[in-house]
């Protein structure tokens, strides 16, 4: 109890600092990649990969300022933002599953896992819970296809799952997050 | 860095690992069940036992079983762990040490292993991936040495011709003539690339390669710049292989550091450089001239051709682009030599190929073979059949490939073969299927996948590849009239034949396959539409 107080106090009279610390932070590490590529505009998608790491996803904002760094045109940073699958345009869950949907894995019920999910969440592929909790997207593989069915949670590669382990895995986070 | 300090490496190196290695699999399959807390385990194991003195513990790549994983190999007596928990470990460290073992002992002479002819995964499952000195204590690099000192870059390429080792990324095009062509080529500039895209959903053999023996790849690449003229290199990996990228990181790094990768490589006038490039999601970028645009950073769409990359590719310069798999057999060539290459396959189709054993089997996981293996010694003898019921077809090829019915199994798996039947060796995926998958759906799965795929640059593709999914679907769920299936036929053969690039013109063959071989099944499916049409009216 003690340290849950001390903890929301301190949190709390920092948080305008914090706020604007974690902006600086991932500004800062944005800058380092963009530095470390010497501006090169054919770094473009590095660069990409870098901002979404460190923001979660590609927010307008940002690809104004990385089309004005790397001295491009912002259709052309838009364009390949939009061209690629792995980057996102639109923030996501605190959580992510991803199922994996390439042939081994439909062939053995990825199909089953995502519908599973899909009704368990009410929300599609692609898509994220209201409260913010799960994103639920789909791969067409992960190079795991010898442990088929996979599954990835929150970046860690799981195989051999069904609909029942992954609800479980989901249920988890929700009791989590209560 | 000269043959002799190589040579030293090599010695210290093997002096230096213990007379047991017990080998634990840190490759993503078996990471993803748990294979880095059983590889702690052991670690702890064979210190709590005191047998530190000849025992170690190595972290592997990927030793080909994954479907049984997490899998632990003791060398030298071969002793073989599958689904090794960490509670297990103390008991497997106690058998080196006369104990009863309780784990479930996998057969190493089972023909999944027996079978195999092992050139690309020669180290795979014996070295640590993130070792350079494990690598050169296996010999590696000394090719790169023999390259540089004893073979012109003429002789390379005539070496490389003589082997006729084809392209493994899917053409199959022979890569001595592709690297001819650059070598030929004038131009202050070169380029090598290694296409580590793999999109085929469904096959891993190139993750295994790059997780498992990176530096070989490393290797392959030096030699295809010596021999062309090249003194820069890309890797294009796909996002999606997390460890493949951070052990070529630490490859490259590594080489650099003994002057085996960078300026004049063991004292030569040689440069070269390796760079990494990190793919972003797109199965269009594998094809070679979006790949060049994905690496200059820009869309990946595709571009005609000619110009050919080798005349004109990465920012306009002679380009070779080559798979991970084929740059992974250089070494071997220039160790062996040509003809004992050559020796091995079939007229056309030399050397051996990886694939991907996967879907309804009952051996998950990856093999190399010799070209011209029967596609049924594959599956059913290593492979071990389908576990329940009946096979029925064997994908190849992927998305561009094509679906080969069992009674079809006796062929060889060569490139003519394959192309003959209408399937295509492909990049190596090989997905199983039994009586229970509907062939209709398999070949609209594949046409969601170009469909969704699809750059958008040109109409046919574009356009009909969602057309071509809409009167599947409409298949599928019984709704399609015998019209429909003419004009799925029509347009296949349009999308096939005005396409701009692979993706496109190869986009219809998995419905051309299945209709060719399982009519019967869109027939069914139609004329179940037409008995509720007749029931309704
Ligand atoms: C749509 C499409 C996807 C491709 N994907 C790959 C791939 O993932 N990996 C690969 O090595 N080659 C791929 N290719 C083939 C490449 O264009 C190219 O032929 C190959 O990298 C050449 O290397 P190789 O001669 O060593 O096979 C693809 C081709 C097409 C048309
Ligand atoms: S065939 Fe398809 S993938 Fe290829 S260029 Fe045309 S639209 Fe793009
Ligand atoms: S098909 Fe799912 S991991 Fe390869
Ligand atoms: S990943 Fe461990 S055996 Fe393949």
């Amino acid at each position: 109890m003690q340290s849950i107080l001390t903890e929301t106090k301190t949190s709390r009279s920092q948080t305008g600092n914090s706020k604007k610390n974690t902006v600086d932070r991932r500004l800062k590490a944005l800058n380092i990649a963009i530095k470390r590529n010497q501006y090169h505009q054919d770094a473009l998608i590095e660069i990409l990969h870098k901002a979404q790491e460190s923001y979660g996803y590609l927010e307008p904002e940002i690809l104004e300022y990385i089309a004005r760094q790397l001295k491009l045109p912002l259709s052309r940073v838009y364009g390949v933002a939009t061209f690629y699958h792995l980057f996102s345009l639109k923030p996501s869950g605190v959580h992510s599953c991803v199922v994996c949907l390439g042939t081994a894995c439909y062939v053995k019920g990825g199909g089953k896992i995502t519908s599973a999910i899909e009704e368990k969440l009410g929300i599609h592929a692609g898509e994220t819970t209201s409260d913010n909790q799960v994103s639920l997207m789909t791969a067409r593989c992960i190079g795991a296809c010898g442990i088929a069915p996979a599954v990835v949670f929150d970046g860690n590669v799981t195989g051999k799952q069904d609909p029942e382990t992954v609800l479980q895995q989901i249920k988890a986070w929700q009791s989590e997050a209560e | 860095m000269d043959l002799t300090e190589l040579l030293k490496i090599a010695n210290a190196e093997r002096n230096k690992q213990k007379s047991i290695r017990v080998h634990c699999c840190t490759s993503t399959g078996c990471q993803a069940a748990n294979s880095l807390s059983v590889k702690n385990n052991l670690a702890t194991a064979v210190k709590e036992s005191g047998l530190s003195d000849r025992v170690e513990v190595v972290g592997v790549g990927c030793m080909g079983f994954c479907g049984r994983g997490p899998l632990v190999q003791i060398d030298p007596e071969d002793t073989l762990y599958e689904e090794v928990t960490p509670e297990d470990a103390p008991s497997i460290i106690d058998a080196l040490n006369g104990g009863v073992v309780k784990p479930i002992q996998g057969d190493s002479q089972h023909p999944f292993f027996a079978r195999q002819m092992r050139i690309v995964r020669q180290n795979t499952g014996k070295v640590d991936p993130e070792s350079i000195e494990e690598y050169i204590a296996v010999g590696g690099y000394q090719s790169l040495y023999k390259a540089i000192y004893d073979l012109t870059p003429t002789e390379i390429v005539q070496e490389i011709s003589k082997s006729g080792l084809r392209g493994r990324g899917g053409g199959g095009y022979p890569t001595g003539l592709k690297w001819a062509t650059v070598a030929k080529m004038a131009g202050e500039q070169k380029y090598v690339i290694c296409n580590g895209d793999e999109g085929d959903p469904g096959a891993f053999m190139d993750r295994s390669v790059l997780e498992s023996d990176p530096h070989l790849v490393l290797e392959g690449m030096a030699i295809a710049g010596y021999a062309v003229g090249a003194n820069h290199g890309y890797i294009y990996v796909r996002a999606e292989y997390p460890l493949a990228i951070q052990r070529l990181q630490k490859a490259i790094q590594q080489a650099k550091r003994y002057g085996i990768l960078g300026s004049q490589i063991f004292e030569s006038p040689f440069d070269f450089k390796i760079d990494i490039r990190i793919g972003a999601g797109a199965f269009v970028c594998g094809e070679e001239t979006a790949l060049i645009q994905s690496i200059e950073g820009k869309r990946g769409n595709p571009v005609p051709r000619p110009p050919y990359p080798a005349e004109s590719g990465l920012w306009k310069w002679p380009t070779l682009i080559n798979n991970v798999e084929t740059l992974a057999n250089i070494a071997a060539i220039i160790r062996e030599g040509a003809d004992w290459y050559s020796s091995i396959g079939t007229e056309n189709s030399k050397g051996t190929k990886i694939f991907a054993l996967t879907g309804k089997i009952r051996n998950n996981g990856l093999i190399e073979v010799p070209m011209g293996i029967s596609l049924r010694e594959i599956v059913e003898e290593m492979g071990g059949g389908v576990p329940e019921g009946e096979i029925k077809a064997v994908q190849t090829g992927g998305p561009s490939g094509g679906c080969i019915p069992a009674s079809m199994l006796d062929i060889p798996v060569d490139y003519d073969s394959l192309s003959k039947i209408g399937s295509m060796m492909g990049s190596g995926g090989m997905v199983v299927m039994d009586r229970a998958t509907s062939m209709v759906e398999v070949a609209q799965f594949y046409m969601e996948f170009c469909r969704e795929e699809s750059c958008g640059k040109c109409v046919p593709c574009r356009a009909g590849t969602v057309q071509l999914d809409a009167l599947l679907t409409k298949i599928v769920n019984k709704k399609a009239t015998m019209d429909d299936l003419t004009k799925l036929e029509a347009l296949c053969q349009m999308v096939k034949d005005t396409s701009l690039c692979g993706l496109g013109i190869t986009a219809p063959n998995p419905v051309l396959s299945t209709l060719r071989y399982f009519k019967e099944e869109y027939l069914e499916l139609i004329q179940a539409n037409n008995l509720d049409v007749s029931l309704t009216s």
